[in-house]
């Protein structure tokens, strides 16, 4: 790679030729800010807050997206810089909902932060027409709040990058607006209610359904309140409480849900496993009796939505299994709740997720095996760490404690459920195992493990070649699907998860500013410690975990039988791109 | 939302052909939206969801990329034009003669904002900017009629005219 050597500041900086100020700068520890920018996803160079002098240069030019070259002086901290970045975020404030002691977004907004950063105090700036709108509220997994948008464009561009685009800029000038087609909400769209959206907002604008309240009266009310945690939770929620990112938080996890009031702590791990036992039997059913190949994991409701709004052709390749918040609902409402003597309807199953699309799943049809719903409220990881927030529980003194029994225990297969290429892997485990009848020498499957949003490998499992395919986020999965439909690929298994990355990356997960993530693969850093608790456990392939084999003893019979099929089942609906009107 | 579904949608088959005739012709070109939104206003005279989700669905891009096209430019309408299209004129002239308060009243009026089209297709209401008639402000054109030095107590008399 060719070095140049810039100046910034007055201090020689090298870095590679063609990367942007705002990334040299950075390496020189200087942080530019950005607002629209996010690396590789929003490269626009729109809302002129990361300007900075150029020697030379006519006008003030955008850091973020002009490149550096030999000898090129930078100045990123002269008074006209600062008027300049004071400047647009007055402008943007003088047309903003500034309600910022109830906002959401308090205390970790971008632009609450940056207003903070370069003293913007004058109001006489923010007097003026305002633009006014009427919050979204259709979608079953967040809200639109437009009078806190910047047009910023981080939302539409990912929502591109999700190959979905039911929303973006609509109208001009003052009147234009983040919206979806003909002001149609978001409920009413084919949105998959993955939440990438959210997740790179600067601002309150959008931000997931808050059901804190809901949980906190089912604490408070007499039925039992049963808590499950999917495994991405406990690469994330550390970050809440300002720890690294990448931190391992599960014992303080399980000691705050504890300290919450939660009747029992349970862990979406333990029924992760049982979906194992179930797709991995799907899996060799279908090999064995000539069913419809490849077969599709179904854990992923931003997917699985996808898949029948876009590819309703292919529902057929849908594995029939229930993602592990709904099997874990479906066994805590009748084998537990048979345990404990009650009936499924005193029970309230709440799920903590790092999903928004979860949200949507909880209300789908055919997800209520008892004849109530599997799961009653589910929240996503932010929403815990404000419930902890709230409850004054100070998380990072809490001990390390464990999950409760007998829906608590969980093997290393069932935690990296939590990133892309953890199903698959956890799935070849099992089904290898069961279709050689011998012992896996090697357990890590380290082809389909990684960022790429593509994976493919091919694997000789006693005699049969079984080619696989691992794909995250959405533009990915088309690519995939679009080969599948076209006869162009012969796998036999593939995993899709809606975002990228998988669930460590879920639309429900701690937000990071856009400072972080572009300097940052939070992906990556969050997926290693699933990998970790996956190499630490005692036991690493889901059909070991023995209170999954008590509960087929005593309860449900064969893998795939006929209880298994009532509980742990579900069916898939055609949809539409755009609705029928 | 604004644009209300004044006017039941009355495409036909053969409207649906050329469009896609006309899809087909440039689809594969880069930027082909634009040309083919022109098109389409062309064939339907506007562009409302059902034009839209046709174009959507048979080009397979998302319909908000068309709608934020569709919105972005003053030439794109989302609504019919009625058998009488009246423009009031908001340039300068106009406007400081009151040509602000005849549009206001003639929304009243109608019964439908600007940019829509009334329920039984008759009038289309939009404004406009400087029709070159400066000497007669405030104007308000129908159709090819010019109407001038205009009171909002006026406005009554004009459309019944054309009732």
């Amino acid at each position: 790679m060719e070095m140049v050597t810039i100046k910034i500041n007055g201090s020689d900086v090298l870095a590679p030729k063609g990367s942007t100020i705002l990334e040299a700068a950075r390496s020189a520890h200087i942080e530019i800010p950005t607002l629209c920018y996010l690396k590789g996803i929003n490269e626009i160079g729109a809302c002129r807050i990361c300007v900075v002098e150029v020697k030379g240069a006519r006008s003030l030019v955008a850091a973020c997206m002009y490149p550096i070259d030999e000898g090129m002086e930078i100045r990123t901290n002269t008074p006209q810089v600062v008027d300049a970045r004071r400047k647009t975020l007055q402008l943007i404030l003088s047309d903003h909902n500034r309600s910022c002691l109830s906002c959401v977004r308090s205390g970790a907004c971008e632009l609450q932060q940056l207003c903070k950063q370069y003293k913007v105090e004058d109001e006489r700036f923010y007097e003026g027409e305002r633009t006014e709108f009427a919050i979204d509220k259709t979608a079953a997994h967040m809200y639109r709040d437009n009078s806190k948008c910047i047009l910023c464009r981080r939302c539409i561009a990912a929502c591109e990058q999700q190959a979905i685009g039911v929303i973006g800029a609509n109208d001009r000038g003052f009147a234009a607006s983040v919206g979806c087609a003909f002001d149609m909400g978001l409920g009413e769209t084919s949105c998959v209610s993955c939440g990438q959206c959210i997740a790179v907002c600067p601002t309150g604008a959008l931000s997931e359904k808050d059901y804190t309240n809901e949980v906190n009266a089912a604490i408070a009310s007499d039925k039992v309140v049963v808590v499950q945690v999917a495994p991405a939770v406990r690469a994330g929620l550390g970050e809440s409480f300002g720890l690294p990112i990448g931190t391992d938080v599960e014992g303080k996890l399980a000691a705050a849900l504890r300290r919450l009031g939660f009747d029992k702590v349970f862990d979406t791990n333990f029924s992760a496993d049982l979906t194992i036992m179930e797709e991995a039997t799907e899996f060799l059913e279908r090999v064995k009796g000539g069913g419809t190949l490849p077969m599709i994991t179904s854990c992923s409701p931003g997917w699985v939505k996808y898949c029948e709004h876009y590819f309703p052709d292919l529902l057929e390749h849908l594995s029939s299994c229930k993602s592990p918040q709904q099997m874990f609902g479906a066994i805590a409402k009748s084998y537990y709740a048979q345990k404990l003597g009650i009936k499924p309807q005193d029970m309230v199953v709440v799920s903590v997720m790092p999903c928004t699309a979860k949200k949507f799943e909880i209300g789908r049809d055919d997800q209520s095996a008892t004849g109530v719903p599997d799961v009653d409220i589910a929240i996503t990881t932010r929403e815990l760490a404000r419930m902890i927030e709230q409850a004054g529980i100070k998380f990072t003194e809490l001990p390390d404690e464990t999950f409760d029994e007998p829906m608590g225990l969980s093997t290393g297969a069932a935690t990296i459920f939590g990133v892309t290429g953890g199903v698959m892997e956890a799935a070849l485990r099992t089904a290898v195992e069961t279709l050689t009848g011998e012992t896996l020498a090697n357990l890590d499957f380290t082809d389909v493990r990684g960022v790429k949003g593509i994976k493919e490998a091919a694997y000789d499992v006693a005699g049969m070649k079984v080619k696989v395919a691992v794909a995250s986020g959405l533009a990915n999965a088309k690519e995939l699907l679009t080969k599948v439909r076209n006869g162009e690929a012969d796998y036999h298994f593939i995993e899709i998860m809606a975002c990228p990355g998988g669930c460590v990356n879920g639309g429900g997960q701690p937000l990071q500013t856009a400072g972080v993530r572009n300097f940052t693969d939070i992906r990556a850093e969050r997926a290693k410690v699933l990998y970790s608790e996956d190499k630490a456990r005692p036991l690493r392939k889901s059909h070991e975990n023995p209170d999954i084999q008590t509960l087929y003893k005593e309860f449900l019979g064969e893998p795939g039988g006929h209880k298994a099929h009532e509980l742990l089942h579900t069916s898939y609906v055609k949809r539409k791109v755009n609705a029928s009107k | 939302m604004d644009t209300k579904k004044t006017i039941p949608f009355s495409g036909t088959k053969e409207q649906e052909e050329q469009l896609k005739a006309a899809i087909d012709e440039r689809k594969a070109e880069k930027g082909a939206l634009m040309p083919i939104l022109q098109k389409a206003q062309e064939i339907y005279g506007y562009l409302p969801i059902e034009v839209q989700t046709l174009i959507s669905d048979y080009m397979e891009i998302p319909m908000e990329k068309i709608y934020g096209v569709a919105t972005f430019y003053s030439q794109f309408n989302l609504s019919p034009k009625g058998k009488y299209r009246v423009s009031v004129c908001l340039g300068t002239a106009c406007y400081v003669k009151g040509s602000g308060d005849i549009y206001e009243k003639l929304q009243t009026l109608l019964g439908i904002k600007g940019g829509e089209c009334t329920p039984d297709g008759k009038f289309s209401l939009d404004a406009c900017r400087c029709v070159g008639a400066c000497g007669l402000a405030p104007v308000v054109m129908v159709n090819d009629d010019v109407h001038g030095k205009l009171t909002v107590d006026d406005v009554e008399r004009i459309i019944a005219q054309y009732q």
